[in-house]
C-alpha cells in the first residue's frame, strides 16, 4: 500500500502546486502595503526610437533616485502595441509593477478597472500639490470629478510639419493656417509622384486623433455630456469625411497610405515624396532618416478661422503620457517618492528634452531647449488650444472602433470607391452599434 | 494475498499514470471551465481587476451573441462564415499540394533530397517571421508581390491592396495555405512509404496507368491517414490566429475576419470578456459537433468499405 499513498501524496502535492502557480490572481484590490521598502518595479513606455535607448536614457536617472531613496528600480519598457494588454493582465491578476506610465487617452478606461492609486489631495501634496502641472494636461488623467487615476509625465501635441524647400519650389512663401489653404498648397505640390499630405491610415489611434481635432472643429465630441457615444452626429460625420477627402476628393494623401500604419508617412515626408504631415514631436525621427532641422519647418495644424484656440478652434488632441501607481504595490511611499522624483523640475527638463516632449509642470518648460520651432510650437497648442479626448470609461474601445472605421474609408478611398456623405455615416453606425453592451 | 497482488498489479501502471493526468485536467480542464463560467458573467472593465466579483448575466452573453440581427451577433455569424469558407479552402488545396507533391516525389530521381528539403522549409520556419515577411511582400507600393503581378507581367491594372479591402481574403489563403501544405506533404509523404510496392508492379502489369494507379491504390491506401489530415488541417485553420493577426494587427478587415481574431477583438479590444468568453464556448461546442460527427461519419465509411 506505501505505493498507493506515495502516488496519491505526490498527485495531490503536483496538483497543488498547479493550482497555486496558475491561480496568481485573487489578490484582493484593497490597497497598496509598505511590504518590501527597498525595490520597485518601473514599466515605462517606449519613447525612444527604441527600447534599448530608453533603458539608456532611463538607466542613469533611475541610479540618481536609487543613490538618493537608496530605492532600487527595477525597469522594463514596453512597446506601445503591447502597453494596454500588459495593464490590462496585470489587473487581471494583481500581479503588476509598482509604477507605471500609460497613454494619457487611456486615463478614464484604466481608472474604471480600480487598479490605479486615486491621486486624491494627500498623493498629489506629497508631490508638490496639483498647481505644478499646467491645467489641460490634468484633464487627461481621469473621468470629471473623480481622484486623477495617474499624474502627467510627458505631454505632447500636434503640429503641422512642411519641406521649406517643397514649399518654396511650388512658389507658396508661408505655411497654411487654414484647411482651405492646406488642401489649396497640397494640390499645387500633388504632381508626378510627390503628394501634398501624409497619413497613417492604417494607425487607429492616429485616425481617431485627427478626427477628434476635426471632430472639435465641426463642433461634435464623439460622445455626448452623459458618456453615450454620438459617433453618427452631423459634426462628427462632416470632421472623418473631411479627413478622408484630403484622400478621395482633394487627392492630396497618396492612395499607399490608406495601410500605412508604422510611420511610413515620415519617412515619406524626409524622403521628399510627401509636403506636409501632422504629427507629435517628429524631429527625432526626421534626423534618423536623414533630414536636417533647417530643411522643415513647423505651423501649428490648420483651423476653418485660421488661429487656433479653445472650442472650435481646438487643433489637436491633448496626447502625452502619465504616471500611475498600481494600487496592490507593495512599497506605497516608495512608489510615492519615484513619482515626485520623475515629476520634479530637473528630471522634467531632462527627459522632455530628451524625448522631444513637453514637461506638463510648467515649471520646467522655462528651458530654452523648449523654445525650438517644433517644441514652441507643442508648447503653445499645449497651453491654449489642445483639447484631452473624452475621460470616458469606454475611450480605448472608441479608439479601435472609430479607428477602424477611417482605416476601412481610407481603404475605400484608396480603392476609387466613392466616399459619400453617407457612406462615411454608415461606417460610424456600425462602429457606434459595436459600443452596445 | 494472491487477488491482492493481482490488484496490485493490475492497478499500479493506472496510479503511475495518476499524476500526469490530473495534471493534464488542469491545464486543459481548469482554463476551459473558468472559460465557462466567464461566459455567463457580465465581466467588462469594471469587474476585471476581481472577476470572481462580476455580477452573474445567466445566459445574457449568449443571447446578446446569437442574436444575429443586431451587430455583435451579425458580425459574429459574418465572421463565422468567412471562417469556414477560408477553412474550407485551406484544407482543400494543402491537402491537394500535399498529396500531388508527395506523389511525384515518391520517384527517385536527382534532386529530390533538396526539393524535399524545400518543400519544407516554410514549414520549418517561424511562424511569426514568416508571416511578417509575407506582409511585408503584400506591401501595395513596396511589396514584392505587386512589383512582380504589376511591373514584371502587367496582370492588374493598377496596384491593389492586398491587406485592405476585399483582397484581404485572398491574401490571408496564400499564406495560410503556404506555412500549411509541407505538412499535409510530411504526413502524406509516410503514408506513401507504407504501401507496398509490388501492387503497383501488379496493377501496372495489368495495363492501369498512373491516374488509376492513384485512384484505385494510392487514395484508398491513404485514407486512414487522410481522415486524420484533414481533421487536423480543419481544426488548424479554423483557429487559426497567428496568421490574421500578424498580417492586420487588432482589427481585420471584413472579408478576413476570422473568428479566433474576432473573439480577441470582442473580449480583450473591447475589453467585454463575457461575451468573449461566450464566443469561444460556442466556437468550441462547434467544433466539437462537427469532429464527433465527421469522425462518425469518416469511420463508418471505413468499416462499409471494409466490409
Amino acid at each position: 500500500m506505501r505505493i498507493l499513498r506515495a502516488a496519491t501524496v505526490t498527485a495531490t502535492v503536483t496538483a497543488l502546486a498547479a493550482v497555486a502557480a496558475g491561480c496568481g490572481g485573487g489578490t484582493s484590490p484593497g490597497g497598496g502595503s509598505d511590504d518590501s521598502p527597498r525595490t520597485l518595479t518601473y514599466w515605462a513606455s517606449n519613447q525612444g526610437p527604441n527600447v534599448e535607448a530608453d533603458k539608456k536614457i532611463l538607466g542613469p536617472e533611475l541610479k540618481k533616485f536609487e543613490r538618493r531613496t537608496g530605492i532600487k528600480v527595477e525597469l522594463e519598457v514596453i512597446p506601445w502595441p503591447e502597453l494596454l494588454n500588459r495593464i490590462l493582465t496585470a489587473t487581471t491578476s494583481g500581479q503588476g509593477p509598482d509604477v507605471l506610465n500609460i497613454g494619457n487617452t487611456w486615463s478614464a478606461s484604466l481608472q474604471a478597472t480600480g487598479a490605479l492609486l486615486p491621486w486624491d489631495k494627500k498623493n498629489f501634496d506629497a508631490i508638490g500639490g496639483r498647481g505644478r502641472f499646467l491645467a489641460p494636461a490634468l484633464d487627461a488623467t481621469g473621468a470629471a470629478g473623480k481622484d486623477p487615476a495617474a499624474v502627467p509625465l510627458y505631454s505632447l501635441a500636434y503640429a503641422l510639419y512642411y519641406n521649406k524647400q517643397m514649399f518654396k519650389d511650388a512658389g507658396i512663401s508661408k505655411p497654411p493656417a487654414t484647411w482651405d489653404e492646406l488642401v489649396a498648397d497640397g494640390k499645387r505640390i500633388a504632381k508626378d509622384g510627390t503628394w501634398g499630405l501624409g497619413a497613417e491610415g492604417g494607425q487607429l489611434t492616429n485616425n481617431i486623433h485627427q478626427a477628434f481635432a476635426l471632430g472639435k472643429q465641426h463642433g461634435a465630441d464623439f460622445f455626448d455630456a452623459s458618456g453615450k457615444p454620438t459617433f453618427t452626429s452631423d459634426g462628427a460625420v462632416a470632421a472623418v469625411k473631411q479627413y478622408i477627402d484630403f484622400m478621395a476628393k482633394d487627392k492630396i494623401i497618396a492612395p499607399g497610405n490608406a495601410e500605412y500604419g508604422q510611420n511610413q508617412s515620415l519617412r515619406d515626408f524626409a524622403t521628399g515624396r510627401t509636403a506636409m504631415v501632422l504629427w507629435q514631436a517628429a524631429a527625432t525621427t526626421f534626423a534618423a532618416d536623414g533630414m536636417k532641422p533647417d530643411e522643415w519647418g513647423v505651423a501649428p495644424v490648420p483651423v476653418p478661422s485660421g488661429t487656433p484656440g479653445t472650442g472650435r478652434q481646438t487643433n489637436s488632441m491633448l496626447a502625452g503620457i502619465n504616471i500611475a501607481v498600481f494600487k496592490n504595490t507593495h512599497n506605497l511611499h516608495g512608489a510615492r517618492e519615484f513619482v515626485k522624483f520623475m515629476t520634479s523640475d530637473g528630471e522634467q527638463r531632462l527627459l522632455n528634452k530628451t524625448y522631444g516632449s513637453i514637461p506638463p509642470v510648467t515649471a520646467a518648460q522655462q528651458d530654452p531647449a523648449f523654445d525650438r520651432q517644433d517644441t514652441k510650437v507643442l508648447r503653445d497648442t499645449l497651453t491654449h488650444s489642445a483639447t484631452p479626448l473624452p475621460q470616458v470609461v469606454e475611450e480605448s474601445q472608441f479608439e479601435t472602433s472609430v479607428g477602424t472605421a477611417i482605416k476601412d474609408l481610407f481603404a475605400d478611398a484608396a480603392a476609387g470607391h466613392p466616399v459619400t456623405t453617407a457612406s462615411v455615416k454608415e461606417r460610424l453606425a456600425k462602429a457606434e452599434q459595436q459600443m452596445a453592451k | 494475498m494472491r487477488v491482492l497482488a493481482g490488484l496490485r498489479r493490475a492497478g499500479l501502471p493506472y496510479l503511475l499514470l495518476l499524476p500526469a493526468l490530473l495534471l493534464e485536467l488542469l491545464v486543459h480542464l481548469v482554463p476551459m471551465v473558468i472559460g465557462i463560467v466567464m461566459s455567463f458573467k457580465d465581466l467588462t472593465r469594471l469587474h476585471i481587476g476581481d472577476w470572481g466579483t462580476a455580477p452573474w448575466k445567466a445566459l445574457g452573453n449568449y443571447r446578446v451573441t446569437v442574436d444575429f440581427d443586431a451587430p455583435v451577433g451579425a458580425t459574429l455569424l459574418h465572421s463565422f462564415f468567412v471562417t469556414c469558407a477560408f477553412s474550407v479552402l485551406t484544407v482543400g488545396l494543402c491537402w491537394l499540394l500535399g498529396t500531388t507533391a508527395a506523389i511525384f516525389l515518391q520517384e527517385n530521381f536527382r534532386g529530390r533530397g533538396l526539393l524535399r528539403a524545400v518543400f519544407l522549409t516554410p514549414y520549418a520556419l517561424p511562424v511569426y517571421a514568416a508571416v511578417i515577411t509575407w506582409a511585408f511582400m503584400f506591401q501595395r507600393d513596396n511589396g514584392l508581390v505587386n512589383h512582380v503581378l504589376h511591373d514584371q507581367l502587367h496582370l492588374t491594372d493598377g496596384r491593389p491592396f492586398w491587406l485592405l479591402g476585399d483582397h484581404s481574403f485572398l491574401a490571408l489563403l496564400v499564406v495560410s495555405v503556404w506555412k500549411t501544405w509541407p505538412f499535409a506533404f510530411l504526413v502524406v509523404m509516410a503514408g506513401l512509404q507504407n504501401i507496398p510496392k509490388d501492387l503497383y508492379e501488379a496493377a501496372a502489369l495489368d495495363g492501369a496507368g498512373l491516374v488509376r494507379q492513384i485512384r484505385r491504390i494510392t487514395l484508398p491506401a491513404l485514407r486512414p491517414i487522410n481522415q486524420v489530415l484533414v481533421l487536423v488541417l480543419f481544426l488548424w485553420s479554423f483557429n487559426d490566429f497567428n496568421t490574421p493577426y500578424v498580417l492586420f494587427g487588432k482589427a481585420a478587415p471584413e472579408a478576413a475576419d476570422l473568428l479566433s481574431l474576432h473573439i480577441y477583438q470582442s473580449s480583450f479590444v473591447t475589453w467585454n470578456f463575457g461575451t468573449g468568453s461566450a464566443m469561444s464556448v460556442l466556437l468550441l461546442l462547434f467544433l466539437l459537433v462537427v469532429t464527433a460527427g465527421y469522425l462518425l461519419a469518416t469511420s463508418r465509411g471505413r468499416k462499409h468499405a471494409d466490409g
